[in-house]
């Protein structure tokens, strides 16, 4: 059965395709929920302290909070269908493009950090289940112990401290689009992108351990030992190919902890990405903002879980059985 | 857990390491009062920013309040809130989970809820109900608890679905045991090794959390003395008073690392085969 062609192995990808669907529905339900969490009258909170009635009515208005709320939330999931995912109050644009126009600066920022969390994240790994129960073992571990422990704000903190203040390396915060070069850009975004990496890399350093040691005394590694194969062949052959399978699962959990990390490094850094533009929507009390950002990012997040279910379904031998 | 359970933890270095840290955290947030009489939200005017001494061992802030004492006050908020949201999740989320197992019909629905609140970062739903909710310690134990909610029922439903094929619990069914019995007093118990150790993990992620919330300004508002406020407070005065951010950040750290080394523990004797879950 081996000669099956891949897409077989979409089958049980139609499936959890379809099971996106109530998903994001809830996502829509949860984000719509948050508006109307908000303790008394929405519209007068938005609006503030000392805003005057009529301009609480033209905010109930314009967000239709007059209306009852089934209506509301039927309003709500219409305008989402047709791609409407609501209207700043404070900057006065749609959402949508006021995601898009940050989007780039925390791509960038999760680009790099996970290009520096996955290679040293994954031989990390490898290192510490290789020679576990050394002291090898013990240092990686702790120091993987100590990236998930530490505040990413306190030690961007720590950081701009020694490497932009004290040696004058680094600048200290602020974005530099790629189009104005790759070194400027790189410059600004090394040290955010660090700090932001510490914690995926001791999670990643962790989980392809323990997926590690479950594969590397099973029978086909001491084969491949067994037959002669050099000992960096079978561990990184043999059983690191097998113990990817875990490690490539928890991409979208790693994925969620850098997007939700980039959200705390871009208020330290002054980076203006998306994370800013919610924590400003937040202090500024642009409701609807927060809203649409946060749905944007739920509903990216279901997709980029299914691009993960994909790929892994293409490249996992096994799914591929007819 | 029996006594040999306890026996094989005690042997773990981690898991003791990780025990003596969160002793202390938990003694000086017990022994505040004590340690420092004049409370963290004495002002002394006149001495802003004097730098760590014999008198104040963590130096003062830009109000003059003394950080040793703010930072051990911190200590009785981050405990409280990680705590709480340690307990509450952990209840609600052991239910669901233990539903979803246990009724097929059930398990879909509540599932793709459950995945529905994961597709946000926990840190967003946090800031999100946290600033629906306005900023207070107890939106904020809300707000985490929304968050790991669906984590520790995945985590549930995982080890229940296991526990339900085995042949006690079709006795126990035999025997006429109605389904809360089955759920409650045979299902429930035999998880609650990796119960503890999503717990343990859980307690350590709404510490640092906390921390990031009221960093960000949607925790309890200044002047609480939560750790992530100190930090907050000290950033604009890093180069010059670097002692502001510098305590409370360790205490965070220590506080966290103790929390891992407990789970990590936990999780290397109750259940070799558990990985660790976001």
């Amino acid at each position: 059965m081996a000669d099956a062609p891949r897409w077989r192995a979409l089958g049980p990808v139609a499936i959890r395709m379809l099971q996106a669907v109530p998903i994001l529905l809830v996502v829509a339900i949860v984000t719509f929920m948050l508006l109307h969490l908000l303790p008394g009258d929405p519209a007068a909170v938005i609006a503030g302290d000392q805003a005057p009635p009529e301009a609480i009515d033209r905010i109930r208005r314009q967000l239709g909070l007059d209306r009852p709320l089934p209506e509301q939330l039927l309003q709500w999931l219409w305008n989402l269908a047709r791609g409407d995912f609501g209207r700043s109050l404070i900057l006065n644009q749609p959402v949508l493009s006021a995601v898009a126009e940050r989007l780039p600066v925390t791509l960038s920022l999760a680009v790099l950090s996970l290009l520096i969390t996955l290679p040293i994240g994954i031989v990390f790994g490898i290192l510490s289940a290789y020679y576990r129960n050394t002291w090898i073992d013990t240092v990686v571990m702790l120091l993987a112990l100590v990236g998930v422990s530490l505040p990413s704000f306190w030690i961007a903190i720590l950081s701009v401290l020694l490497f932009s203040v004290t040696l004058g390396w680094l600048p200290t915060g602020g974005y530099v689009p790629l189009a104005a070069g790759f070194a400027p850009w790189l410059r600004a975004l090394v040290q955010p992108a660090v700090v932001l990496a510490l914690f995926q890399l001791g999670y990643l350093a962790r989980m392809t351990r323990s997926a590690m040691l479950e594969v590397l005394n099973r029978e086909f590694v001491r084969t491949a030992r067994a037959k002669g194969l050099g000992e960096w062949a079978a561990v990184t052959r043999h059983a690191f190919r097998n113990a990817l399978i875990p490690v490539v699962t928890v991409t979208g959990i790693i994925l969620s902890l850098l997007i939700g990390g980039s959200i705390i490094v871009e208020q330290v850094f002054s980076l203006p990405g998306i994370g800013r533009l919610v924590v400003q929507g937040i202090l500024l009390r642009d409701y609807p903002l927060v809203q649409g950002t946060m749905l944007l990012l739920g509903f990216a997040f279901v997709f980029l879980n299914l691009l993960v279910d994909v790929v892994f379904a293409l490249v996992d031998p096994r799914l591929r059985r007819g | 857990m029996g006594e040999r359970t306890l026996r094989r933890l005690l042997r773990e270095r981690f898991f003791c390491i990780g025990l003596a840290i969160i002793g202390l955290v938990v003694l000086c947030a017990l022994l505040a009062p004590l340690l420092a009489p004049a409370g963290p939200e004495v002002m002394r005017l006149r001495l802003r920013f004097h730098a760590p001494s014999a008198e104040f061992l963590f130096g003062t802030d830009s109000f003059g309040r003394d950080l040793f004492a703010r930072v051990l006050y911190g200590a009785r908020l981050s405990m409280w809130i990680g705590l709480a949201t340690a307990l509450v999740s952990g209840a609600i989320g052991t239910a669901i989970g233990v539903t979803a197992a246990h009724y097929r019909h059930a398990d879909a629905p509540l599932m793709r809820v459950m995945d529905g609140l994961m597709a946000f970062p926990a840190i967003l739903l946090a800031i999100g109900v946290s600033a629906a909710l306005g900023a207070r310690t107890s939106s904020v134990i809300v707000a985490l608890t929304v968050s790991y909610i669906p984590r520790t029922a995945r985590v549930i439903r995982a080890s229940a679905m296991l526990i339900r094929q085995l042949e006690f619990i079709e006795a126990a069914i035999t025997c006429g045991a109605g389904s809360l019995r089955i759920m409650f007093r045979h299902i429930v118990p035999n998880c609650l090794g990796p119960l503890l150790v999503q717990l343990s993990f859980t307690f350590a992620y709404a510490i640092l959390a906390e921390a990031a919330l009221s960093f960000v300004g949607v925790g309890p508002p200044p002047p609480a003395p939560t750790w992530g406020n100190i930090v907050a407070e000290g950033r604009d005065y890093a180069v010059t008073a670097w002692w502001i951010m510098l305590f409370p950040g360790l205490a965070i750290s220590l506080a966290v690392l103790g929390m891992n080394m407990l789970g990590d523990g936990l999780r290397d004797v109750l259940d070799p085969r558990l990985r660790i879950e976001g």
